[in-house]
């Protein structure tokens, strides 16, 4: 059964807030200095008449000196030791624990707090993690680093003796640690803030319509064949969508429709067969641009390549107007992406396909065929620059690592690289000075 | 002879609690951050379990399993890997990649104790 061990302590917290001498209270309850010496350091226990006479002189209720703020801390105490996951603790000694080693227990406590709060914020954000590639970086640079803070507080916390450096060291580390997630949680909040804003703004009907396509796979099966018309595959896919959302969709189906005209499901899938997913031997094949052939690969049905391909396009501002990101190959949600992309390089040289073999960090690291070509917009028009907009088809590569393959990343808020010239701002993933910004 | 565990994280405050743990369990304790060249220490210290972490500086856990999966002196070597990826998908990969044990982070000291043990255990061994 639980010993009370921390009515001492709070009567010595008592008496020194009243501004009472250790004997002038023991000479006033009737008892010898070193015996409330004793009791005061939870050496004795104390109940009965001679608890109720020192609460009526230290003017408290005996209840705030048998229970005290302190239950919380053992509340704490004895959760921790409950979870499944936190190995032998002695349960039936929390108390004791909490009284012998007041601070010790505070910062377990506290971090126990903390981790479940964390816990808790990880599975609610499970879903958007999967879907949000800087949040799941954060998150799980701020779970490795809630995992030493545990391994180090338990430590701490188990009973026995341990050596004064490695507590030093110990301490230490927590306290590292416990800064180290404060500049991640803080840099997270900024990016969570910043992305409501920017939801709020003219990101949403894009991302809406991202979500859509998603969801359908990039493949309309109806709008292979001319069984339906963009504006009724509009109207059935954007039921719930906002009006500006319903627009960009039928704009991209409407597009989507042309090229399925142009370059049949058929002889595309025949040509595939052949050449792979190579946008430049379909253009040529098929008599197609090489946009269009692009974005007629990213549209394939799942069983007709081995691995499925990803697309974004951008126009002339470099802002992402489709985005078909690979489980390995994330794209922003919000803002723009990786300065390196081969994406933004074509847009300084308009009408030249480039290829280039990238690779995106771990873990593991992948490697990926990147085309990338910039075409104009729109049609000739007399005296005016044409509009370009730049296509750029991700195609997933098997096996090792390749010389002179260009490593870039996602965008640079959770890019781990070093020593990047294209870095412009830092990383949200704070620690391992990873940042060289 | 106390058995060796090598331990193959980036993290120091990491290393550092799990060094600590695994040395006072008994066991002889070697650490090592860099993916690149991880599979050259592995075969030159030859431990008894290695415990990996997936997300390590020049090149992945993943990648790392699958080489010292392929070299016959540590084909069947115990392997503990630990990673803060802990979705499905993560957990198949490196079960394909022929992983011994899976751990996600946050794990607990005792959790980690438990599983080396267990992979140095002998079969049938409730340890």
């Amino acid at each position: 059964m639980a010993r009370d061990t921390l009515t001492g302590s709070r009567i010595r917290d008592r008496r020194t807030i009243a501004g009472m001498k250790q004997a002038d209270l023991a000479r006033k309850a009737g008892i010898s200095a070193s015996y409330l010496n004793l009791i005061e350091h939870n050496r004795r226990r104390i109940g009965g008449k001679l608890l109720l006479d020192i609460a009526g002189l230290l003017d408290v209720e005996p209840s705030l000196l048998t229970e005290g703020a302190e239950a919380t801390l053992i509340a704490a105490l004895r959760e921790a030791a409950l979870d499944p996951r936190g190995g032998a603790a002695e349960l039936d000694r929390a108390e004791e624990f909490a009284g012998r080693f007041p601070g010790w227990s505070g910062l377990l406590a506290d971090n126990r707090r903390r981790i479940a709060t964390l816990e808790r914020t990880v599975e609610t954000l499970t879903d958007r993690m999967t879907h949000d590639p800087h949040l799941a970086a954060s998150l799980h640079e701020m779970l490795s680093t809630v995992t030493a803070i545990r391994s180090a507080a338990s430590i701490l916390a188990e009973p026995g003796e341990i050596e004064p450096e490695w507590q030093q060291r110990f301490h230490r580390n927590i306290y590292e640690d416990s800064a180290r997630l404060a500049d991640t949680s803080r840099a997270l909040v900024s990016y969570l803030e910043a992305a409501d804003d920017a939801s709020s703004e003219s990101s949403v009907p894009q991302e809406e319509v991202d979500a859509i396509l998603e969801a359908a796979g990039h493949h309309i099966a109806v709008l292979e064949n001319g069984e339906a018309r963009p504006q009724e595959v509009a109207i059935q896919l954007a039921a719930e969508a906002s009006e500006p959302a319903r627009e960009l969709l039928l704009r991209s189906l409407v597009r989507y429709a042309d090229d399925a005209a142009r370059l049949p499901l058929a002889s595309l899938t025949q040509v595939v067969a052949q050449t792979g997913a190579d946008p430049m031997a379909l253009a040529q094949s098929c008599g197609v641009d090489v946009g269009l052939a692009m974005r007629r690969l990213a549209s394939l049905p799942g069983d007709v390549l081995p691995e499925p391909v990803g697309l974004a396009i951008c126009d002339a501002s470099g802002t992402l107007t489709y985005r078909k990101p690979l489980p390995e190959f994330a794209m922003p949600r919000f803002g723009a992406g990786c300065p390196l992309w081969p994406l933004y390089q074509a847009l300084s040289r308009p009408m030249m396909l480039l290829g280039q073999t990238v690779e995106q960090p771990g873990p593991p690291a992948r490697l990926f065929r990147a085309f990338a070509v910039a075409l104009p917009a729109g049609p000739v028009q007399i005296n005016r620059e044409p509009l370009f907009q730049s296509h750029m088809l991700i195609v997933p590569l098997s096996g090792g690592a390749v010389t002179g393959a260009l490593p870039l990343g996602t965008t640079c808020r959770i890019c781990p690289r070093t020593g990047c010239d294209a870095r412009r701002e830092p990383s949200i993933l704070s620690g391992r000075g990873q940042i060289g910004f | 002879m106390p058995k060796q565990v090598l331990v193959i994280e980036d993290e120091p405050n990491i290393i550092e609690a799990i060094s600590f743990i695994l040395s006072r369990d008994g066991w002889t304790v070697k650490t090592h951050s860099n993916g690149l060249t991880a599979v050259e220490t592995v075969l030159m210290r030859k431990p008894d379990v290695v415990i990996l972490d997936v997300m390590l500086p020049g090149k992945s856990g993943y990648d790392i399993l699958r080489e010292l999966r392929d070299l016959p002196q540590t084909a069947t070597l115990p392997i503990l890997m630990l990673t803060a990826r802990g979705q499905t998908k993560d957990r198949e990969l490196a079960e394909r990649a022929g992983v011994s044990h899976f751990m996600t982070k946050p794990f607990s000291n005792a959790e980690v104790l438990a599983a080396v043990q267990a992979l140095v255990a002998p079969v049938g061994d409730a340890k």
